[in-house]
């Protein structure tokens, strides 16, 4: 059973004169219980991709469904039942003149289907599930954390128990001893509840510890999809290796390493022709700033480089 | 050192404000007089820091021989009552035009900006003349009226505040929770603007204040015998070489009050701005 | 003589004590890493050196000096002429700190004006030179440009090369690569560590990332909630963290190619406290698994090693 399945889709953004290409002809599926971690820099179109699945803006072409349903023939409460989202920065995801407690119970009111007993009754559960004390329900989000403000944001997108909860840089604004706590809390209620995370993050290694599947996101396109462990350990694109050459583990002695990207930044604006990694590539060939890689697929995944 | 300033300023507005809300809850069991009780006998009586005052008579009476601190205290009434309902008035027009036109965007934020650029383009006195000029003048009619040229501050901050909270992902997770648009509005939008839209508040209440005295002093806002400020003055402009308090009480009335109602939305503004950056 | 010596630094924002008696040493071409969560004070220790604080901040120290000179009797004057100069900081989010009404070029030459009344045309020279030596191609092209036209990557690396203006010799960088993409950052902590090496410089390198510290730092101190609680040279800190605060901060770090998926991580239960002057005992006590009634009184500091110490009432 999938739980995500995307095809084609596309996001563009007109900025002036400018389109930029957020997303371009993008296809993936999630099986149920799977967790896909997406990958890449900023700019490159992983947050874009994200608020599509979550249906906060709407694909210009392509199709995506949600546990089999198309995400365009779903109303908002179907669709508040099946997907939610934690976002990155806890400050901005909570608003901060409603408590707790009404945070928590805001996708509870919406389904306008429960009694205010039940609410009450689910919104404590789920505070105690994600380890926030009762006191906690009244306060404001000024008055938490930032550690406690995202367990907040999980209570929010769990309290209606969803199947999927789209994960946008949800640990990249803590400090790293609560990036741990939170993680282990995402792992611990995605086994118990059995839901399907997609996850996304530029920290690698974050990534490599939550998701059993990567995809790696390069200028609006999947370059390179593998399950975790075969990504980790035989990456084939270039751009995957200088990714995962360029994180720097805790181990002393080995140095700075070199990535040898070059100092050309991607612009989303400007796609270069044929390859679009290939300006920045290490072992780019002629043909590779003309022909444009098709996806030569892998037993469970695929990889977009001529060369590979 | 300015905080301290700042802070004095706020409470020395709060306090002008105070008064003047009280004086126009409870005119009638204020006054020592009937403002409109004439006495030809008592005409331009001087005030009390004067030569010559009646004790009953503390700021003395005006050329119909009136009690001018009464007038004075029924004045701040109508002033605080315009104020009030013609930025209420604006206010409902503002704010829903202008959190339409931020919240949704393209076709309709576009429509709004042009009821902007239009309204700005009109010139409110002479409208108000106008509208005034043939439809004759009531209090009714100049509170409306006001209130209808007054919105253009509140779309215009209730448009902006509403496009920076819509982008916050707090209304995102708001929209993938299920929340009907309505609600987003009411329950997430509103509340985090409500600061922003009550500084402007403050700002329309002074200048309808303003421009209701101007407009009773040109004879075409309050009709007399109501004692507008704005009409007291008026009144007054053709004895003020031998008795200058009767134009002095009543326009340095109108200063006070509108100096506290700015200091009033300076320390709102400095608060709401200090508890935002927190 | 170091290059820099701070003893027993003291700040407070009124109620809150931000740095509580942190004490370290910068040697000439060491790096030194400033290494800890938000609000552990590992920023304001940075901008107290450089007496950037906001004007209500209190500041004392036993010792704050420079190349032996003491700046803490500094005046403004003075201290304006190490800034800069003798001593340079690069910040996180170089946006904020160039000036956008300027272009990259006049800025960079007026550091070198100020300070050693170089004429604008060696000036010149000589950012460009600086902007080749940071890996900017067309170094030419970029003295023209206004910050705004540049990416992240290239601000930082203007950043740097406009701290070296005047051959500074520390560099006091703080979270230099945070705002940056894994990539570039990699790139930047390259070309600061070959920088650091081939200059000779000091460099001060605030960071909360432990990856950063242990391939870069020569010596790492870790602060937690004012203090430095322990510090080592870095294979040292790293083989045989002593500080129960150290040891669970190198277990919460999920490290590539080591990781059992799905299995938890460490973790250290609770939050950093906020503590006021006058606090006594273990700032971590709350958090602590070792912790017991004698970690409210005062500390002792122990020695691991010659060059090894922590704070802690467990022995060494």
């Amino acid at each position: 059973m999938t739980a995500i399945e995307v095809r084609n889709a596309r996001k563009t953004f007109k900025a002036g004169k400018r389109t930029v290409v957020a997303v371009d002809d993008v296809s993936f599926s999630v099986r149920e219980g799977g967790v896909l971690g997406i990958v890449g820099e900023s700019g490159c179109g992983k947050s874009t991709l994200a608020r599509l699945i979550l249906g906060l803006l709407p694909a210009d072409s392509g199709e995506i469904a949600i546990d089999g349903r198309r995400l365009v023939d779903l109303d908002r409460k179907a669709r508040a039942r099946l997907i939610q989202p934690v976002f990155q920065d806890p400050f901005a995801s909570l608003n901060p003149l409603a408590r707790v407690r009404d945070i928590v119970a805001m996708p509870l009111r919406a389904q306008a289907s429960f009694s205010k007993s039940e609410v009450a009754k689910t919104v404590e559960e789920m505070l105690t599930r994600v380890g926030l004390s009762r006191e906690m329900g009244g306060r404001l989000p000024a008055e938490l954390s930032g550690g406690q403000r995202q367990r907040v944001a999980i209570a929010r997108a769990l309290v209606l128990r969803p199947r999927i909860v789209v994960c946008d840089e949800p640990t990249s604004a803590l400090d790293v001893s609560v990036q741990a706590q939170i993680l282990n809390l995402l792992s611990e209620l995605r086994r118990d509840l059995g839901l399907t995370y997609l996850f996304i993050s530029h920290n690698l290694a974050v990534v490599e510890h939550v998701a059993s599947e990567v995809a790696v996101m390069y200028l609006g396109r999947l370059v390179e999809r593998e399950p975790t462990e075969m990504l980790f350990a035989r990456p084939e694109h270039p751009y995957t290796k200088a990714l995962l050459a360029s994180v720097l583990t805790p181990e002393p002695g080995l140095g700075v390493p070199d990535v040898g990207l070059g100092d050309t930044l991607p612009d989303p604006a400007n796609i270069p022709p044929g390859c679009r990694f290939h300006p920045r590539c290490p072992i780019a060939e002629p043909r590779c700033a003309t022909t444009t890689p098709a996806v030569k697929p892998r037993p469970e995944g695929g990889v977009e480089c001529l060369l590979a | 050192m300015k905080r301290g300033w700042r802070n004095i300023g706020t409470w020395v507005g709060a306090v002008i404000v105070g008064i003047a809300a009280f004086c126009a809850l409870f005119a009638p069991l204020l006054v020592p007089h009937d403002p409109f009780a004439q006495d030809l006998g008592k005409r331009l009586l001087v005030p009390f820091w004067m030569e010559g005052t009646d004790p009953s008579h503390l700021l003395g009476t005006d050329q119909l021989g009136r009690d001018y601190l009464s007038r004075l205290i029924y004045g701040c009434r109508i002033s605080m009552m315009i104020g009030v309902t013609v930025t209420i008035v604006s206010g409902i027009i503002g704010i829903t035009i202008g959190v339409l036109g931020g919240f949704m965007g393209g076709r309709v934020d576009d429509v709004v900006l042009f009821a902007v650029t239009t309204r700005l383009s009109l010139p409110v006195v002479l409208v108000a003349l106008a509208v005034v000029g043939l439809l004759g003048s009531s209090m009714t009619i100049l509170m409306f009226t006001l209130g209808l040229l007054l919105w253009e501050r509140f779309a215009v901050v209730a448009r902006s505040t509403t496009m920076q909270v819509r982008n916050l992902d707090f209304v995102a997770a708001a929209w993938c929770a299920g929340c009907s648009r309505f609600r987003i509005l009411a329950g997430e939008v509103l509340p985090n603007i409500a600061s922003h839209l009550v500084v402007v508040a403050t700002l329309e209440i002074a200048l309808a204040i303003l421009l209701e005295a101007a407009l009773s002093f040109l004879g075409l806002g309050v009709p007399p015998p109501l004692p507008s400020w704005g009409l007291m003055i008026a009144e007054a402009k053709d004895y003020m070489f031998f008795s200058p308090w009767v134009i002095v009480i009543p326009g340095i009335a109108l200063f006070v009050l509108v100096l506290g109602i700015n200091l009033l939305g300076d320390g709102l503004r400095d608060l709401f701005g200090a508890r935002s950056d927190a | 003589m170091s290059l820099l010596e701070v003893d027993k630094l003291e700040v407070s924002f009124g109620r809150t004590a931000a740095v509580r008696g942190a004490s370290f040493t910068v040697e000439p071409g060491e790096t030194h890493c400033l290494v800890g969560e938000s609000g552990c004070g590992k920023s304001v220790t940075a901008l107290s050196v450089m007496n950037l604080l906001v004007r209500s901040a209190d500041r004392r120290a036993q010792r704050l000096a420079f190349q032996g000179e003491d700046l803490l009797e500094l005046s403004d004057k003075g201290m304006a002429r190490l800034r800069g100069n003798a001593m340079a900081m690069i910040f996180q989010e170089p946006m904020t700190s160039l000036n956008p009404a300027y272009t990259v070029g006049s800025q960079m030459t007026e550091v070198l004006r100020r300070h050693k009344g170089t004429g604008q045309r060696a000036a010149t020279d000589r950012a460009a030179d600086l902007l080749a030596r940071v890996g900017i191609t067309a170094p030419g092209m970029r003295l023209g440009q206004f910050p705004h036209q540049l990416s992240g990557g290239l601000r930082q690396r203007v950043m740097i090369a406009m701290a070296l203006m005047c051959d500074p010799q520390l560099l006091i960088a703080d979270e230099p690569t945070t705002a940056l993409d894994v990539t570039v950052q990699a790139q930047i902590l390259r070309l600061l560590a070959g920088l650091q090496r081939d200059l000779g410089l000091g460099l001060l390198l605030i960071t909360h990332d432990l990856g950063i510290v242990a391939r870069v730092a020569t010596r790492v101190s870790v602060m937690y909630a004012g203090e430095v609680v322990e510090s080592a040279p870095t294979a040292e800190l790293f083989a045989n963290p002593r500080h129960p605060y150290t040891q669970g901060l190198l277990r919460c770090v999920p490290v590539p190619g080591k990781i059992q998926r799905d299995q938890p991580l460490g973790a250290i239960r609770g939050t950093v406290p906020r503590v006021g002057p006058g606090f006594e005992g273990c700032a971590f006590r709350e958090r602590c698994d070792f912790a017991d009634e004698t970690c409210s009184h005062a500390i002792p500091r122990h020695q691991a090693g010659v060059t090894h110490d922590f704070l802690c009432r467990l022995p060494a």
